[in-house]
């Protein structure tokens, strides 16, 4: 078994090798599949961990040692339990299918083979993420999925916007990791260890113990460190405010937008956060901040979603907001409902995703949602699974998304710490504003009247087969995935991977109410999220199909509201005037006064003019007459002298 | 000694006495010859400094491979070198180096070639000397020496303005030997006439002698780094420097600073190293975040990375003065990574001034698409520069940070910036130089990498990710002697 462990990263990390190094030699038919091939392994392998691990079959343990420091060491292992198993098999899953994909997607790109190694890359890193038993291990991940990230959002290394919007990825993420970093040195100072186990099994002793950071203010301990290990998640997990990077980075191809801007790498922070229970769960604070921050980005960012007309970035503020529940979960101590919602969000927007970049092909790289219109009859397919996925993503019962959404906002209603009301409000409201958006999306692309030039009509047609069979093979799950909230939340699927305190009853108590699956679809019609969404998708459907006219008009009259969301309230803005600007400015200044002016030009050019100041006066005794030199001597003896009548 | 054979005095006089016979053909005709005897001769080098790792015992805390001869009796000067598991990685990383420095001067250097090469082979013996001395006297010698190969290179093979930095640099670093000669001096009057390094150790002070030789080897060392404030000498002898001086100055006569204040100012003036250690913390931040935000704001990119230097040798001081394992064991490691790091930094800059004879990041733009290998290449190494796991650039940086923690949560916090900062300078060039549409017709003339420069690379490359992904072997082999180091300065020598 421990060898499987091994071959589920690895495998990923040979084809990407493979594609990367001798991508040249092997061609693009061989590099996509080896590549392929070697990520089907690592789903096998991913089923069959999962499968053994049902069985109660859980691993932790070392595969090398990266270093030894006195008594701590720092290894490089696995945690292979139903947490990691279940991330395995949905990031491998999505992988394997975004492989696919790609065959049609990038035909022809003259990047492919790297296209190839840079997605394998990152299943690789990814796997090494969810994997790892260890914080350092969990960095190396962290950044190393930051990394393909960078590469892949600059894939098109030509275009200004993609150079721009990976950068600005990468130092975004840095800030989040910067806090994160800083996270994970206090636990090490006070557990002595970076393995989860022993960091775990002694959190509670560490529960009462308060450090001073600020002197004078005395803080739990734990507090600091979840807060800062959270720093680590938003940055990561695109929330409030480090979100901005998330938008931008629809600038690299689409598969990765579903791969890694939806499916995996974005939710690797609530990943985190889970995995961290035992150490959440013994700061009320931290918990409580958690509550706010995802409340704020799920609503926030679902209004922005209701302006945007470029079809990613519909789908892109789709997953911030999605991102928001699953951290509000997290806050209301419903952790298992997150990775639930985790998984069920995993499916459908990799749908969503790989169905927009299926429209984009289809013509010819428009984004415009104003230019499309009408694609239903010429893109069944492409239609009808995201149609599913719309439905998901709406919450419509039965469908997979229902059943987490609807869960978290009741885990929501339970939590009984400070936050929580205000998280309650933010996931209600944007019920409706999920269903607005989606299905605006849905009825602007697909449904009315083709608004395309007639060129781009004429060629219109269903996307190839590498592009369809992902996007059936994703929609299964979309809908299925769903009924699974029985076991995997309510029952005792987790196990010890994830620690409640006994006084954070949201879970328990919605499984105290919890009746089966057909009891939550036959309860839900009788509650407010249920209708909520309803409204929303009867509100798309008057907006953008029966009267087409109204939007235009209601965009006039709202205004300055609609220009504060077209601009994302202006965040961007003020991040690149405030930090960017202000970070050069600041090293302007240190450079051109503190080295150019003071260091050099005072001190050292200066000590050097002072030199050549004192030689030149100096110079005026070497004269070289011998009647200066005399008169020189006779001066200095006298004053000897003088000096000597005058002492002795 | 091994097996009565002199091993140490091998690696320092092999490349010296080499390097005196490329001189010694002297002219450019006989051009080949000099190449290949330069190059046999580096790699003769480095590989009788494997045996030091192999043979070394991890175990131990003594000097190892010591060999003592008497050199001026009356005065109580020997020949004494040794190592230990402070100076043996660098001596590895400096008999590393050096091939790689004939390999990138090949066909880039084409006047005064046996010049040039020797210099270097002498430079690499010198330096080796440095870093085994264990007698004041031959210390020092050798330290001063070493100034004056890389005086030549810069001031002979630099750009335009080369005489400024040659001298600039000379002067610099001249002065602040000159007060550790005064303490050296003083130290051997106290110690009874003795110029052993070793005794100089067990030597008890009181405080303010100790604080006065702590200053006298701080203005050495602090220039050596170079710390805040005393580095403008670096980015102006870098950006004039030829590639390989660039590259020795930053990968190697740079940890000569840091490498002294292991071997002399903590060692020999524990109490005052305790003493003024916020003083050296506080500097060494400076450096990281000052440094680093003026790096962001360079135009040229040999000058960028010169302060990128200095912000990435701020953290070698920084995890000194924290006195704890992690930190010192990190800034060592820190070293070595920097070495690779830095020198395979400028081997970059150096390939594009080779095609278009400009370090201006502005002539620069949408290289990948002409040279795709090299931008791979130069991708790695700038995330290495930015401290990415899995590249050596990370380990030195965690353990650094992770050690810092321990001291205080605002030393961290502020060494963690370079997370940020370290990112934001590396990356920015990276994008203007590399990345984006083809700039101008220059660029659209640039060729791939060859053989030659992806060897180079490809060796850099090689040792930046084991280093990164095991550290284990290095780090092994420094536990013993940094541990003795922590436990010696537990003891007062007041």
């Amino acid at each position: 078994m421990e060898k499987l462990y091994l071959l589920v990263p690895l495998a990923p990390l040979f084809g990407a090798i493979a594609a990367g190094l001798f991508g040249r030699f092997i061609g693009t038919t061989w590099s996509h599949r080896v590549t392929i091939a070697l990520v089907f392994v690592s789903l096998i392998a991913s089923l069959v961990i999962f499968v053994d691990v049902l069985q109660g079959n859980t691993f932790n343990g070392s595969v090398y040692t990266w270093m030894v420091l006195g008594e701590t060491h720092f290894e490089i292992g696995f945690l292979i339990d139903s947490l990691s198993a279940t991330m395995m098999v949905v990031v491998t899953l999505v992988s394997l299918m975004v492989h696919i994909y790609t065959i049609g997607y990038m035909h022809g790109d003259p990047g492919y083979q790297r296209f190839f190694s840079y997605i394998s890359l990152f299943t690789f890193s990814m796997l090494m993420l969810v994997m790892s038993n260890n914080f350092l291990q969990l960095f190396f991940g962290w950044e190393a999925v930051g990394l393909v990230s960078y590469l892949l959002i600059g894939f098109w290394y030509t275009r200004p916007t993609a150079i721009y919007a990976n950068l600005k990825a990468f130092l975004v993420n840095r800030v989040g990791d910067f806090g994160f970093l800083l996270g994970i040195g206090l636990v090490l100072v006070y557990f002595g260890t970076l393995d989860y186990e022993i960091v775990f099994a002694h959190a509670g002793h560490m529960a009462s113990h308060s450090i001073e950071i600020v002197p004078g203010q005395s803080w739990m301990l734990m507090t600091v460190i979840c807060l800062l290990l959270f720093v680590g998640a938003m940055g990561k997990s695109a929330q409030f405010p480090l979100h901005v990077w998330l938008p931008d980075s629809m600038e690299g191809p689409t598969p990765i937008s579903a791969l890694i801007h939806a499916a995996t790498m974005v939710t690797a922070g609530i990943f985190m956060v889970a995995r961290m229970s035992p150490l959440f769960e013994l700061s009320e604070m931290a918990l409580t901040m958690i509550l706010i921050i995802g409340g704020i980005t799920t609503l926030f960012m679902a209004l922005v979603a209701v302006v945007q007309n470029d079809i990613k970035r519909v789908v892109a503020f789709s997953t911030l907001s999605q991102l928001g529940y699953m951290t509000v979960a997290l806050g209301a101590s419903a952790y298992s409902i997150a990775i639930f919602h985790l998984m069920t969000h995993a499916f459908f927007k990799a749908v969503l995703f790989l169905g927009a970049g299926s429209v984009i092909i289809a013509m010819h790289h428009e984004q415009d949602m104003r230019q499309m219109g009408g694609l239903k009859k010429y893109m069944p397919i492409t239609y009808w699974t995201m149609f599913i996925a719309a439905l998901a993503s709406a919450g419509v019962p039965g469908f997979s998304g229902f059943f987490s959404k609807d869960a978290i906002i009741e885990a929501v209603k339970f939590a009984d710490i400070p936050g929580a009301g205000f998280a309650y409000f933010c996931v209600l409201t944007t019920v409706f504003v999920t269903a607005l958006y989606t299905f605006r999306l849905m009825f602007m692309t697909f449904h009315g009247e083709p608004r395309m030039d007639a060129h781009t009509r004429d060629h219109l047609h269903e996307s190839p087969w590498v592009v369809t069979t992902p996007l059936i093979v994703l929609a299964i799950p979309t809908i299925a995935a769903g009924w699974l909230i029985g076991p995997m939340v309510f029952g005792d699927y987790f196990g010890g991977a994830i620690q409640i305190h006994p006084e954070h009853i949201a879970v328990a108590s919605l499984g105290a109410e919890f009746s089966g699956v057909i009891g939550m679809m036959m309860h839900a019609l009788v509650t407010v999220p249920f209708w909520l969404s309803v409204a929303g998708i009867f509100t798309a459907w008057f907006l953008y199909i029966h009267r087409t006219e109204l939007p235009g008009k209601i965009k006039k009259i709202s205004g300055p509201i609609y220009t504060l969301l077209d601009r994302k309230y202006y965040i961007d803005e003020f991040y690149s005037w405030m930090f960017a600007g202000g970070t050069r400015s600041l090293g302007n200044i240190l450079w051109k006064i503190g080295d150019v002016k003071i260091i050099d030009g005072f001190f050292v050019n200066g000590t050097a003019r002072v030199v050549a100041l004192a030689a030149s006066v100096a110079r005026h005794f070497q004269s070289g007459y011998i009647y200066h030199y005399a008169f020189t001597m006779i001066v200095g003896v006298f004053i000897l002298m003088s000096l000597w009548l005058f002492y002795f | 000694m091994l097996f009565g054979f002199p091993l140490l005095s091998l690696v320092i006089w092999l490349p010296i006495v080499v390097g005196l016979i490329v001189l010694a053909i002297g002219s450019d005709r006989n051009i080949l010859l000099t190449r290949w005897l330069s190059l046999i001769g580096s790699i003769a080098g480095f590989i009788v400094a494997i045996p030091l790792y192999t043979r070394f015992d991890p175990t131990l805390s003594s000097m190892q491979f010591v060999e003592q001869y008497v050199w001026f009796e009356r005065l109580n000067v020997y020949y004494h070198i040794g190592i230990d598991g402070i100076s043996m990685p660098l001596i590895l990383l400096n008999c590393f180096i050096t091939p790689l420095i004939v390999i990138a001067g090949w066909e880039v250097i084409r006047e005064r070639v046996s010049q040039y090469l020797g210099a270097f082979l002498i430079m690499s013996g010198i330096v080796n000397g440095v870093f085994s001395s264990l007698d004041a006297v031959l210390f020092y010698t050798f330290w001063e020496a070493s100034l004056i190969p890389m005086f030549i290179i810069i001031g002979v093979w630099g750009g335009p303005n080369r005489v400024y930095a040659a001298i600039k640099f000379f002067l610099y670093t001249l002065l602040g030997s000159l007060l550790m000669l005064i303490a050296l001096i003083y130290l051997y009057h106290v110690s009874n006439g003795s110029f052993s390094i070793l005794d100089y150790h067990q030597l008890p002070l009181p405080m303010m002698p100790q604080i006065f030789i702590f200053i006298a080897f701080l203005l050495a060392f602090a220039v050596k780094v170079p710390m805040w404030p005393v580095h403008t000498w670096l980015p102006d002898a870098h950006v004039e420097a030829p590639t390989g001086g660039s590259v020795v100055l930053a990968a190697i006569l740079l940890k000569l600073g840091g490498y002294g204040f292991l071997r002399f100012s903590l060692p020999i003036a524990p109490d005052a190293s305790i003493y003024l250690a916020d003083m050296m913390i506080l500097l060494s931040l400076v450096a990281v975040v000052y440094i680093g935000l003026v790096a962001l704001m360079q135009q040229d990119m040999k000058k960028l990375i010169a302060y990128s230097s200095v912000s990435h040798m701020g953290f070698v001081t920084l995890g000194f003065f924290l006195l704890n394992d992690l930190g010192i064991e990190g800034a060592m490691v820190q070293m070595i990574s920097h070495g690779f790091i830095s020198g395979a930094m400028f081997l970059c800059v150096g390939v594009l001034y080779d095609r278009l004879h400009s370090r201006q990041i502005a002539d620069y733009g949408g290289v990948v698409n002409k040279m795709p290998v090299f931008a791979a290449f130069f991708m790695l190494f700038a995330m290495a520069n930015a401290g990415l796991p899995g590249t050596s650039g990370f380990v030195g940086e965690f353990m650094v940070i992770m050690g810092s923690i321990e001291v205080s949560f605002w030393y961290a916090f502020f060494a963690a910036l370079t997370l940020i900062l370290g990112a934001a300078y590396t990356l920015w060039m990276y994008k203007r130089v590399i990345f984006g549409a083809i700039a101008n017709a220059n660029v659209e003339g640039l060729e791939d990498i060859s053989k030659r420069e992806f060897l180079l690379l490809a060796i850099l490359a090689v040792a930046v990710l084991w280093l990164g992904v095991y550290p284990f072997p290095l780090t092994e082999i420094m536990h013993a002697t940094v541990d003795n180091l922590l436990l010696h300065m537990t003891h007062s020598k007041l």
